[in-house]
């Protein structure tokens, strides 16, 4: 079965006046159609970079200076600005974190989606309104037709990204992009979308990279999760097994310092220190300086090496036992 | 027997009102139906919390649970209503008396970034207060600060750097010292981890647990995320649309919550049960606070709504030993 | 317990050194700053190195009056490089000396009318509410009127004199300065740092100059830079409109005015020269305002 996306060792680098800052080095991972990916990292691990890079939407000083993304069998890098702004919207689609960077705030909705429809399609208005009637139905708007003819700032943050969604959803791409959908937006309004999303993915085919700071929230949407960490996937396996047994101290670190589900009051497993900054970073293992597992051999930088079936890990001293308690409540 | 109370909160509420522009009021002597606009971002919140306990509270946005944070530290004053710190009304306060139960009750913010002043370096931030209202003497106060950024985690060195020097995590730990420069006994924490990456926020909230045993604090923890304040509080008091609607011991309402908009909150903490997990979600999305539903708040997203709800405004009361809670359907179980 | 950020390996460049820093990347900015500091060294040198005092009646020669640029003296043997005026005065050294009073003038008005409005500005977005909309009123109206027309009037009232120069040009001024604190002043004072420090007890004028009042000067710089040559030429203006200052101390704006009369005799030398040294000053003061407005703009910062 041929890969839908496949991201071969991406380079994406910004030119500060204070140096190159790597903000992904050498990401190389790959999606089956239909399948959802949930990229997680904190602030600066890359991970949102790696998804702009794939639709070429790296703002200078930012560049790809390395690497291959293939999608479908062509190479992005290669084909550059011309071949993406054939797919942009079309095959691929973004939902940002913002929903207003989708959305005009001074055109009304149907005219947005209209628009949306028509770049990439030669179809009439009246197809155009009933497939975006079709869209907002999709993800859960219960009045599409009111909603059509509203402006965006009629409506809530969770309406809002609903709206963008949809617009995403409209030619009916084989990849979403979604960075941090749901991060703005109250839990109750994040579940929802949640729901519907996974849902939508299935019915429909659509692969998903759901990029997040939030492991919990992929835990159950994802088929497969990547960490990320100072510009490096660290650990890459199906999601179930990843949750269970983390394999990388960092993405244990990580599942420990949530506090759901652990001891009321107790202290938290801490990981100490901070993020390194990506002008600065230490020498081997990225994550050494803040591991409680690195020795000598950890100044090598190891790579990301198969872990057990499916499943690779960029460390030199893995763990290999499952954490002993219970993650779930 | 009645517990030490440290904080009452008696009957507060708090209106923000967007008078008539010119234009507005012209419009309306000419006939338009246009009304000056009232929020209650808080209506009528009594809650009481005792010493040393820490008392989380939550809602989504725009529930009013930050604007009630802000009139216990004194930001805001309230509409109506009385905040009693140690039996006494603050507003009643004059002179120094007023400033010294101004100091008692310290607020940690949520943008570590905007609550530093960029212009000022660390022990002056930390320092300035303490100075000022003559908490140690003059030559004390370096060597005060840093044992205080000692007691929060930070270098004591890095007191001569500017905020923009320091990470996210660094500056939440900024933050707390100022605050506990001034020797509070009571801190509000509004959304104070929310800012902050998973490993970052379990470092901050380790802290607040440290530092409450050591300097005997009491904690208003106001935050959104259901799970980060079950982790920390004593008790959790949920607000919807500026009503209290649940009030109890925190384990027992995670597992029993009484109110349905409790059960919707629980039910969708993000845990880490993989495989497809299907959303019971709550549906719609929040009613504008300008315009509330009539009754119970919650009655256009509740699945257990009856007329009742739509018409009567449900009060707070005990529906088990140190429960409270605001919903018509007790009545009928009763 | 843990110490965290031991290592930071954060810059350690603090804010003004950055900014100094970008600013001097722009040749053409640093080409204005060399030109102002020139001029502005001129001027407070003038008693020393100007060729001659040109208000001291004793070292003119009536005998030189009117002699264009490179003649020499017919007493001593001294050569005037620009020329000289009606009186024999030698022109390169008035337009030291005219410097001299037209910087100090728009000096001393600057740093008064910032005084002013910063203190109103910070003073309206701090307390808000009915004193925020009356002082705003108050300045809308002054800046209704043109500068120009309310210095004619107040000096027209008032009579000539430095002194009265300089509070036409703070009335004329004030409002700038006071408008632009504010609006920085109102967007400063929403962030939590300021509700921290009202938390903290501190009294209303502490938050006010020492914690607002630092985090508006940026704009404040680029406002008065634009504002100082404004300054000048107002100043000059006014001079030479005869209601600015005495005859006793002629700044550019009366040297070019005493030398209009004999424009059209041949005698261009007695205005030009005053007119350049003018245009110099203004145009280097611009260069250097726009290129901190550039450096000072968070938007246009990566």
């Amino acid at each position: 079965m041929t890969k839908l996306l496949d991201v071969r060792d991406l380079q994406t680098h910004f030119l500060t006046r204070d140096g190159v800052a790597k903000a992904v080095d050498g990401v190389s991972f790959s999606l089956d159609k239909g399948q959802i990916l949930g990229l997680v990292g904190e602030s600066g691990s890359g991970k949102s970079v790696t998804g702009f890079s794939i639709l070429g939407l790296v703002d200078p000083p930012g560049r790809v200076t390395g690497g291959q993304i293939v999608f479908d069998g062509d190479d992005l890098v290669a084909g550059g600005e011309p071949m993406l702004r054939h797919l942009r919207g079309k095959r691929i689609a973004m939902i940002f974190q913002d929903p207003m960077m989708t959305l005009n705030p001074v055109l009304r909705i149907d005219t947005q989606m209209v628009e949306t429809v028509r770049a990439h399609e030669k179809v009439s208005r009246a197809e155009a309104l009933r497939r975006s009637r079709e869209a907002l139905v999709q993800v859960g708007i219960s009045s599409p037709d009111e909603r059509l003819q509203s402006y965006p700032h009629q409506f809530s943050g969770g309406m809002r990204q609903r709206v963008a969604i949809a617009i995403a959803l409209l030619h009916k791409p084989d990849l979403i992009i979604a960075d941090e959908p749901t991060t703005a937006l109250d839990v109750t309004i994040q579940a929802q979308i949640l729901s519907e999303v996974q849902e939508l993915c299935v019915k429909s085919g659509t692969a998903l990279i759901w990029i997040t700071h939030d492991l919990a929230v992929v835990s159950s949407l994802a088929d497969r999760l990547a960490v990320m960490y100072a510009g490096r996937i660290i650990e890459e396996g199906p999601t179930a097994e990843v949750i269970a047994n983390p394999r990388h101290p960092y993405t244990r670190g990580l599942i420990d310092s949530v506090p759901q589900g652990k001891r009321h009051g107790a202290m938290l497993t801490q990981i100490k220190g901070m993020t390194p900054s990506l002008l600065n970073l230490p020498q081997g293992c990225k994550f050494a300086p803040r591991c409680p597992r690195a020795d000598d051999a950890c100044l090598v930088e190891p790579s990301l090496a198969p872990a057990g079936a499916d499943r690779s890990v960029r460390c030199v001293h893995p763990h290999d036992e499952p954490p002993g308690k219970v993650l779930a409540p | 027997m009645t517990p030490d109370l440290i904080l009452q909160i008696d009957g507060v509420s708090k209106r923000f009102s967007k008078d008539l522009d010119i234009a507005e009021r012209t419009a309306r002597t000419l006939g338009a139906k246009i009304a000056p606009v009232t929020v209650h971002a808080v209506d009528g919140v009594s809650l009481s919390i005792r010493r040393g306990e820490v008392l989380g509270l939550v809602g989504e946005s725009g529930c009013g649970k930050s604007t009630l944070g802000r009139m216990v530290a004194g930001l805001t004053t309230p509409s109506e209503g009385k905040i009693r710190y140690n039996g006494q009304d603050v507003a009643g306060l004059k002179g120094a008396a007023a400033r010294d139960a101004a100091l008692k009750i310290q607020m940690i913010f949520q943008d570590p970034m905007s609550s530093l002043n960029p212009r000022m370096r660390v022990r002056d931030i930390v320092g300035e207060a303490p100075r000022v209202h003559g908490i140690v003497s003059r030559d004390r106060v370096p060597s005060y600060v840093e044992d205080i950024l000692q007691q929060v985690g930070l270098d004591p060195s890095t007191g001569k750097r500017y905020p923009h020097q320091f990470s996210g995590g660094q500056r939440a730990r900024v933050g707390i010292a100022r605050a506990l420069a001034v020797r509070p006994d009571f801190l509000v924490c509004d959304e104070s981890v929310a800012a902050l990456d998973v490993s970052i926020q379990a470092q901050v909230l380790n802290l607040f647990v440290k530092l409450r045993e050591e300097f005997e604090l009491t904690y208003l923890f106001v935050s959104h995320d259901l799970g980060v304040v079950e982790h920390i509080s004593d008790r959790i008091a949920v607000m919807y649309l500026g009503r209290l609607v649940e009030l109890g011991e925190a384990e027992d309402l995670i597992a029993r919550p009484n109110h349905p908009y409790t059960q919707a909150l629980v039910s969708e903490i993000p845990t880490f049960e993989t495989g497809k997990k299907t959303y019971r979600a709550i549906t719609g999305g929040l009613p504008s606070p300008m315009n509330p539903p009539k009754g119970c708040h919650f009655h256009p997203r509740c699945p257990h709504a009856h007329d009742r709800c739509r018409v009567e405004i449900p009060t707070l009361r005990e529906v088990a030993p140190g429960r409270l809670s605001a919903c018509h359907l007790n009545d009928r179980a009763a | 317990m843990t110490q965290v950020g031991i290592s930071t390996p954060v810059r350690i460049d603090s804010p003004s050194r950055r900014i100094a820093k970008e600013f001097l990347e722009d040749p053409v900015a640093v080409i204005g700053l060399s030109l102002f500091v020139l001029v502005a060294l001129i001027a407070l040198a003038a008693p020393w190195i100007a060729p001659q005092n040109p208000y001291d009646l004793a070292q003119l020669n009536i005998m030189d009056s009117a002699l264009p640029p490179g003649e020499t003296s017919f007493g001593t043997n001294m050569t005037y490089w620009l020329g000289t005026d009606q009186q024999g005065r030698d022109m390169l050294s008035a337009i030291m000396y005219g410097l001299r009073i037209s910087l100090m003038v728009a000096l001393i008005s600057l740093a008064l009318a910032i005084t002013i409005g910063t203190v109103v500005g910070v003073t309206a977005a701090y307390f808000g509410g009915r004193l925020d909309s009356f002082i705003m009123r108050v300045v809308d109206l002054q800046l209704s009127f043109p500068a120009i027309l309310i210095a004619l009037i107040l000096l027209a009232l008032l009579g000539r004199g430095v002194d009265k120069v300089i509070l036409a040009l703070v009335i004329v001024q004030w409002a700038y300065y006071a408008r632009t604190v504010r609006s920085s002043a109102i967007v400063e004072t929403r962030k939590d740092y300021i509700d921290a420090a009202r938390c903290l007890a501190l009294s209303n004028r502490r938050i006010m100059f020492r914690h607002l009042l630092p985090n508006c000067v940026p704009p404040l710089i680029v406002v008065a830079t634009v504002q100082i040559a404004q300054a000048i030429a107002l100043e000059a203006t006014l001079s030479f409109l005869g209601v600015g200052v005495p005859i006793t101390e002629p700044s550019l704006g009366l040297l070019i005015a005493n030398g209009y009369d004999y424009l059209l005799s041949g005698s261009y030398w007695i205005s030009l020269f005053p007119g350049i040294a003018l245009v110099v000053t203004i145009i280097a003061i611009n260069l250097v305002g726009d290129r901190l407005r550039d450096v000072l703009n968070p938007r246009l910062q990566k």
